[in-house]
């Protein structure tokens, strides 16, 4: 054993990433990493959101070109120009987003672009079939090769997916959190599989927030932080301890990120209160996460933290709430009153407001300006009985938040497309302050937002609580959780897994609640 | 704390937001000043009229368009719901479909005028209702909905009028089609009054804001609180409205409602709000880019008539004329972003 283990050691890598820094117009996405994966391991890629992970992977599947550095695939220098020389090469990456056609078969997708000839050119498709069988055997799968892919589960898909991998005679799997969308079955079944293409010499590079699944399976792991190698991890005789990947991907450097702010809100009576909310699939988004009794109050002059991963149903709480997805079981009050808003211009009727995760496609009129941006949630407020717009006052009132929230922009009639994402989402909230909202959900308060500018927005928050709204933040950004928040509560599955006040909450705290399987022990 | 500065506006005048913002009407005052070189007659008010007077019809189709386009929709219906609309319009007026052929006012049987553009506009709306009601409660695409309202609404006129026209409507209803205010033709000031009214509804009031909306982003505008559907609903009885409304003024024009009436009407329509900078993505567009768009065709068509330009050649440079304004748009806007 501890000679097979030593000769592996001596044989050159499979892929070594030497020094590898990604630069995007003055941000420094990936700082100097190096990483190595061999033949017949299955790497862990770890690292909290922002980490450099997807910067990585983009670098690795030929997205993108690295900044400096060196990267070398089965002795020789890759450079891949694009997503389908890194494939050429031997390097698939299989995302989150499948990446199959649905339309078409199994057989079809998995000899995309290269199905076998028979004589006058014409598609063979008895060999096709006969030899997408024999492939998708090797993941576990035993459907006929001529049902479209529109009819499989997200599971089967992925195993697809990694067929058409293994039959592109690919050297190096990567897999973006492949099991973020998978039930717990499918899970341990895509790890089997896992371990199986191992034995058979295939190397597996496995970016995952699921810790556990990462210790159970990975034989090392490379975690990154801040865009900078954290450090390695080995597996010896047993898995990779947790709350050592924990420590790595935490670090103490994260936490002084951002200064808490020292005067916390005092909460005042419960404004929103939900209590065992419930959500189906819904066939139209069949990746949303399913909420399974989420109970959580929201008092007023509180920021609630709510800390996930991407995944664990935070999102798919916040539009529950909003009236955008539809509700199964389960019950909302605001101020004691019940509510079921069917809609989100119901449920801001009632005092809710919703800053989405995705500002491009869920918050901004980009071809439009500012102004309209600003109005478009309280067109009422700013017209006449009659209809008129009454751009007066409208304009009074932009001007007004522009001072008070800084927006730093030329005009009203400026496209809010030319503005910086910090201030876009300063606008964004104007947008609901000039409600005045009684309840204000604000998902991923900073994405896209710059440094200096997160600071700002973290202040409006605090400003916004302080004036009696009840706020609810969700992020998966565990340092800005901590700084905004006066309560955190943590999510995993659509449950809602732990619960605390800020002041006692620690990133490592909250890592293990977001990403352990909290019924593992439990008695049911 | 990073001190970002947003670039700041140019001050003055910046020639490429003027093209912009202007393009369209710039290569219609171009048009007019080659063809009043070529026949210094093109000016003359009584042909200016004519033109303005020719445009007026499809005009106003135009406006309503202006709605549906800038929601990112599509009406493809619009020619035979306008004929369906005249015919209704002329059984009212008419008091059915006997006399049909008869080209006098026939005995004060119908109903008079008011009655028949009462229907022609409530059957134009109704269309455009039930047509937006099948693009969103059914979520079948405005394309394909408006394209089986386009072979629909022709099969109606033609059941109602049993292929023929309906003639002959009273002097009180032809006015609207052929009557003059001073020098000005009537169908010239509804188009007028029309274009005038849209563009205010749009730049100034709380359901333009929902159109632009709506048509920017229609995920970000539900977010909003905004009652997506209605609008979407609400823009197809607007144009459905116009068609009906030009449909009266065409009957009371030609004193005749034609069952092959406003056949290709949708694509000049639809030209004429493209050409007039209205985005077919949605969000942008506006009501006088349509009114520059409609006689920028009307123009074109009049002024190579006018040189003796034959009917065929005239389609060609029409549709490349559609093309070039396009791209044109595109290319300024590729520039003012660099």
């Amino acid at each position: 054993m501890a000679a097979v283990a030593a000769a592996e050691q001596l044989a050159p890598p499979l892929l070594e990433v030497v020094g590898v820094s990604k630069h995007f117009a003055g941000v420094i996405a990936l700082n100097d990493v190096s990483l190595d994966v061999r033949r017949g391991e299955i790497l862990g890629l770890l690292g909290e959101n922002g980490a450099g992970k997807s910067t990585l992977l983009k670098i690795l599947s030929g997205a993108q070109p690295p900044t400096s550095g060196r990267i070398v695939f089965d002795g020789a220098e890759y450079r891949p120009q694009s997503p389908d020389a890194a494939k050429r090469a031997g390097i698939v990456t299989i995302y989150q987003e499948l990446s199959l056609i649905p339309t078409l078969s199994v057989a079809e997708n998995i000899f995309i672009g290269r199905a076998p000839l028979g004589a006058f050119g014409i598609i063979d498709w008895r060999r096709m079939r006969r030899e997408t069988t024999g492939i998708i055997a090797r993941v576990g799968l035993g459907i006929d090769p001529d049902t479209p892919v529109s009819a499989l589960s997200v599971a089967e898909q992925q195993l697809v997916e990694i067929a058409r991998a293994l039959s592109l005679e690919s050297r190096l799997i990567i897999m973006d959190e492949p099991t973020s969308a998978l039930t717990e079955t499918e899970v341990s079944q895509l790890l089997r599989i896992m371990t199986q293409l191992r034995a058979e010499g295939v190397a597996i590079m496995f970016v995952t927030h699921r810790l556990e699944e990462a210790s159970a399976i990975c034989d090392r792991m490379t975690v990154l932080r801040d865009g900078r190698l954290a450090g390695h991890l080995n597996r010896e005789d047993k898995p990779i301890p947790i709350h050592e990947i924990i420590e790595k991907m935490v670090g103490r450097a994260a936490s002084e990120l951002y200064a808490r702010p020292t005067q916390r809100n005092a909460a005042g009576a419960v404004r929103l209160s939900v209590r065992g909310l419930r959500t189906v699939r819904d066939p139209e988004a069949p990746h949303a996460i399913v909420l399974d009794g989420v109970d959580i109050d929201l008092k007023a002059g509180e920021i609630l933290g709510v800390a996930g991963l991407v995944g664990s149903g935070r999102t798919e709480l916040a539009r529950a709430i909003f009236g955008a997805d539809r509700i199964a079981a389960g019950t909302v009050t605001l101020d004691g009153q019940p509510i079921a808003p069917a809609s989100p211009a119901d449920a801001i009727e009632l005092g809710i407001g919703l800053v989405p995760e995705d500002r491009k496609h869920q918050a901004i009129f980009a071809m439009l300006g500012i102004l309209q941006n600003f109005s478009v949630a309280a067109l009422r407020a700013y017209s006449n009985g009659l209809g008129l717009m009454a751009e007066g006052r409208e304009r009074v009132a932009l001007a007004e938040y522009k001072k008070a929230l800084s927006i730093r922009m030329a005009s009203p009639e400026q496209s809010i497309d030319g503005l910086s994402g910090g201030n876009q989402q300063k606008v964004i909230l104007a947008r609901w302050l000039a409600r005045d909202p009684k309840v204000l959900i604000v998902d991923e308060p900073t994405r896209g937002v710059d440094v200096g500018a997160k600071a700002e927005v973290h202040q409006i928050l605090v400003q916004l609580a302080a004036r009696g709204i009840a706020v609810m933040v969700i992020s998966s950004e565990l340092p800005e959780v901590l700084a905004v928040s006066d309560r955190i509560v943590t999510m995993r599955q659509g449950r809602i897994t732990g619960e605390m006040p800020a002041v006692e909450a620690t990133e490592e705290k909250l890592m293990a609640l977001m990403a352990l399987d909290q019924r593992q022990g439990e008695t049911r | 704390m990073t001190t970002t500065t947003e670039p700041a506006e140019k001050k003055g005048p910046n020639t490429f937001g003027i093209l912009k913002r202007f393009g369209p009407l710039l290569f219609l005052l171009a048009l007019v000043v080659v063809f009043t070189a070529l026949k210094p007659s093109f000016i003359d008010p009584i042909n200016v009229f004519n033109i303005l007077r020719q445009i007026s019809i499809t005009g106003l189709i135009a406006l309503g368009m202006t709605f549906v386009i800038l929601t990112a929709g599509i009406d493809l219906s619009v020619g035979s719901l306008l004929a369906f609309c005249g015919m209704v319009a002329a059984v009212v007026a008419k008091g059915g479909t006997a006399n049909s052929m008869s080209l006098s006012a026939g005995g004060g049987q119908g109903f008079g005028w008011f009655a028949a553009l009462l229907a022609a506009v409530i059957v134009g709306s109704v269309a455009g209702g039930v047509q937006g009601l099948a693009i969103t409660r059914l979520k079948v695409p405005p394309f394909v909905v408006t394209l089986g309202g386009l072979t629909i609404f022709r099969g109606l006129t033609l059941t109602l009028s049993n292929g023929g026209p309906i003639s002959g409507f009273d002097a009180s209803m032809r006015w609207f089609g052929t009557g003059l205010v001073g020098p000005v033709p009537v169908p010239v000031i509804i188009f007028a009054v029309a274009a005038l009214l849209c563009h205010l509804v749009l730049r100034y009031t709380r359901y333009g804001r929902a159109v632009y909306a709506v048509g920017g982003n229609a995920e970000a505008a539900r977010l909003s609180g905004l009652r997506v559907d209605r609008i979407l609903i609400s823009v197809y009885i607007i144009v459905g409205f116009f068609a009906g409304l030009a449909a009266f003024v065409l009957s009371a024009r030609l004193n005749s409602s034609e069952a092959v009436a406003g056949i290709g009407y949708e694509l000049t329509v639809i030209s004429a709000v493209v050409i007039g900078g209205t985005s077919l993505f949605g969000g942008i567009g506006s009501v006088g880019g349509t009114v520059v768009g409609a006689a920028l065709i009307g123009v074109l068509q009049n002024g190579l008539q006018f040189n003796n330009v034959s009917s065929y050649t005239q389609s060609i440079v029409i549709g490349l004329i559609l093309i070039v304004a396009v791209a044109f748009d595109r290319w300024l806007k590729s520039r003012s972003r660099s």
